[in-house]
């Protein structure tokens, strides 16, 4: 159990510090001041994508692409095998002595199924990427939170940041002009 | 690179904005999310869902009698064993196109306008699917027989057979589906993150919370959705063309004249998007009036959409003139006959009717008061709608009525149940439609919002 009001026990009990601001340019700019302070583990939350803010708070590759692309495969392969081995293997008709691995007739499906399962990767390598569903995160606990999806802009450092230190950060946080600084609490 | 597209255009750009000038990301959030959230239900809304009730009533109605009494109940026999069911699927397939071209092939394209129409043609599209996927499993008799068209381990120990087009159609459209909720639903998660915030109510709230899934817009979220959207818009795109070129080859891999042609592929994707786009705006030009979203869907996305209806319309007219072309050329008489059939047989009025539907009226467009015109773009809308739905039934009934032996001739003629579940169907989109605009945002809130700030940039 945590003693109330020491400096060390502030740092454990809440999930990080919150800035506020009225618009894009000023997050982009205070995420990266926050990059360049040192700050690793932190957020940036906007209504809308904004170019550049996930880069300023250094992430770079997302393995999206090599997702879909190997769900893609997996579709075209097992889509073809699907019907070779239903035509050829399972089910064979002789049909007039024609060849049993008919293989310009089985493009469409295999040309659908590539689609369908690279499309499935990308959905769902999204939300499993994203951590989502997740029904509770901390930073819903700050009430002008609710803002993020409507016309404000968040940036919120975790206390997990090796850097974090209570008051050094609220004062860097209070010094990239936001229109407020909240704690979250866990 | 795309400003300086725009700055080409910038003449229309100055005239009709795609947005209404003095818009805030506050203002686009609220003004989108009262309409579900905070509006009074309007009382045409109340109106229209009945009606469109009663007409789903109806459909129940009709499917009910036709499955207890089988499909001879509808007008279909030897030889047009096709009818109503198959022009109705179609006709319904080709209009879900136009949601999937707006939202993807338009934004590979990066074309800005499609923002403000892109969610609620999306929704079209998936109701517009599910119409469609109705009538080929009521078309089938036993229905409840559908899974056999899946390959799965059974104990008959039989499979489907994959040289046949109609067991594509079953993988296109079945696929098209699934990919057109996914896109969809994936395009609602930050908007449904939106109706949560937004909502005072506790269910509504609780309700899009659990649809949003936690979504909180963080930067690395939106990073890898950006490009996962993009993806699927890819990978959308060439699907789109596809799933109406297998349909086409439902038609085209048959014998029978006036189906076995090569041309049937791309003219049935240009055929679909005409036929989508009128759709789109036979819903758009009501919807923005009702809803007072003219600052959102501008003349300018009207005007636009009439070009797509131009361009798509002369390459059904070319089909058309090519078919005839072909069959002239060809030399063969059953393809000359057939085209004798269509123009001067006892369906004479209904391919004429499509002409003048699909052909003469859309010619309207080439005028530019005509195209920033709401009215006269509504009529030319509808009239594309039964245009494209009078070339499908040129195509399979007329086709079907004569072929090779002047014996096996036979008529079709709907009865009332083909009209029943017909215009059930629509009524089914229709309500759909309703519940859609009643419950969740018709328009895109986070990409309105990118656009106030593209805009204020540019300024």
């Amino acid at each position: 159990m945590t003693l109330p009001g020491s400096e060390k026990t502030k740092e454990h009990s809440i999930y990080g510090l919150m800035a506020e601001f009225g618009q894009p340019e000023a997050l982009l700019e205070a995420a990266h001041r926050s990059f360049a302070e040192g700050y690793r583990r932190m957020d940036a939350y906007s209504p809308f994508p904004i170019d550049g803010l996930a880069e300023a708070i250094g992430f770079h590759k997302t393995r999206i692409p090599l997702l879909v692309l190997i769900g893609g495969i997996i579709g075209c392969v097992g889509g073809f095998y699907l019907q070779y081995w239903v035509s050829v293997i399972d089910y064979p008709l002789n049909i007039g002595g024609r060849p049993l691995n008919s293989w310009p007739m089985f493009i469409p499906v295999t040309f659908e199924l590539t689609i369908l399962v690279a499309a499935l990767s990308a959905v769902l390598g999204l939300l499993a990427l994203n951590g989502l569903p997740m029904p509770y995160h901390p930073v819903f606990n700050v009430e002008r939170f609710q803002m993020a999806t409507r016309n404000r802009f968040f940036l919120c450092i975790e206390s997990a940041d090796p850097k974090f230190d209570y008051e050094a950060t609220r004062r860097f946080l209070e010094s990239v002009a936001p229109q407020g600084v909240y704690e979250v609490e866990r | 690179m795309e400003s300086e597209q725009l700055n080409k255009s910038s003449e229309i750009e100055a005239t009709v904005p795609v947005i209404e000038p003095g818009h805030t990301f506050a203002s686009v959030t609220d003004k989108i999310s009262a309409i579900v959230l905070t509006q009074r239900t309007p009382r045409f809304w109340y109106v229209g869902f009945g009606l469109s009730f009663i007409l789903v009533l109806v459909l129940l109605f009709g499917t009910a009698y036709l499955l207890t009494m089988g499909v001879g109940v509808w007008g279909i026999n030897i030889p047009v064993g096709w009818g109503f069911a198959i022009v109705n699927f179609v006709w319904w397939i080709g209009i879900g196109h136009a949601g999937t071209l707006i939202s993807a092939i338009l934004l590979l394209l990066r074309q800005k306008w499609r923002q403000s129409i892109n969610r609620f043609a999306e929704a079209m599209t998936l109701f517009a699917v599910a119409c469609a996927g109705m009538f080929p499993l009521l078309h089938l008799g036993r229905p409840w027989y559908a899974y056999w068209l899946f390959p799965y381990p059974s104990t008959m120990g039989i499979q489907p057979q994959f040289r046949s087009p109609l067991v594509w159609d079953v993988f296109a459209v079945s696929t098209y589906f699934t990919v057109s909720l996914l896109f969809w639903y994936m395009g609602l998660i930050p908007d449904l993150a939106t109706m949560r915030d937004q909502a005072r109510r506790r269910f509504a709230r609780f309700a899009y919370g659990i649809l949003a899934m936690g979504w909180r817009g963080s930067a690395i979220h939106w990073h890898r959705y950006e490009i996962a959207y993009l993806l699927m818009a890819g990978l959308a795109t060439p699907l789109v063309v596809s799933v109406h070129t297998v349909v086409s080859f439902d038609f085209a891999v048959g014998l029978v004249p006036g189906w076995h042609s090569t041309i049937f592929p791309p003219y049935f994707v240009a055929g679909a998007i005409y036929s989508g786009f009128a759709m789109v705006l036979t819903l758009a030009i009501p919807l923005r009036k009702l809803y007072g979203l003219e600052d959102f869907i501008t003349l300018r996305h009207l005007k636009n959409m009439g070009e797509v209806m131009l361009a798509t319309g002369l390459i059904v007219a070319y089909g058309y003139i090519m078919e005839t072309f072909s069959a002239w050329y060809s030399g063969n008489i059953y393809e000359q006959y057939m085209m004798w059939n269509r123009l001067f047989g006892p369906y004479w009025y209904m391919y004429w009717a499509l002409i003048l539907f699909n052909i003469l009226v859309p010619q309207a467009l080439w005028f530019r008061t005509v195209r920033t015109n709401p009215v006269a773009l509504f009529i030319i809308a509808i009239c594309v709608n039964i245009g494209m739905w009078l070339e499908r039934y040129v195509i399979v009934v007329v086709s079907l009525s004569r072929d090779f032996l002047p014996s096996s001739w036979g008529m079709y003629s709907a009865t009332v149940w083909d009209y029943a579940i017909f215009v059930g169907s629509i009524g089914l989109f229709v309500c759909l439609l309703f519940l859609f605009i009643r419950v969740l945002p018709m328009i895109s809130i986070f990409e309105m919002r990118e656009l106030v700030h593209d805009t204020e940039e540019s300024r």
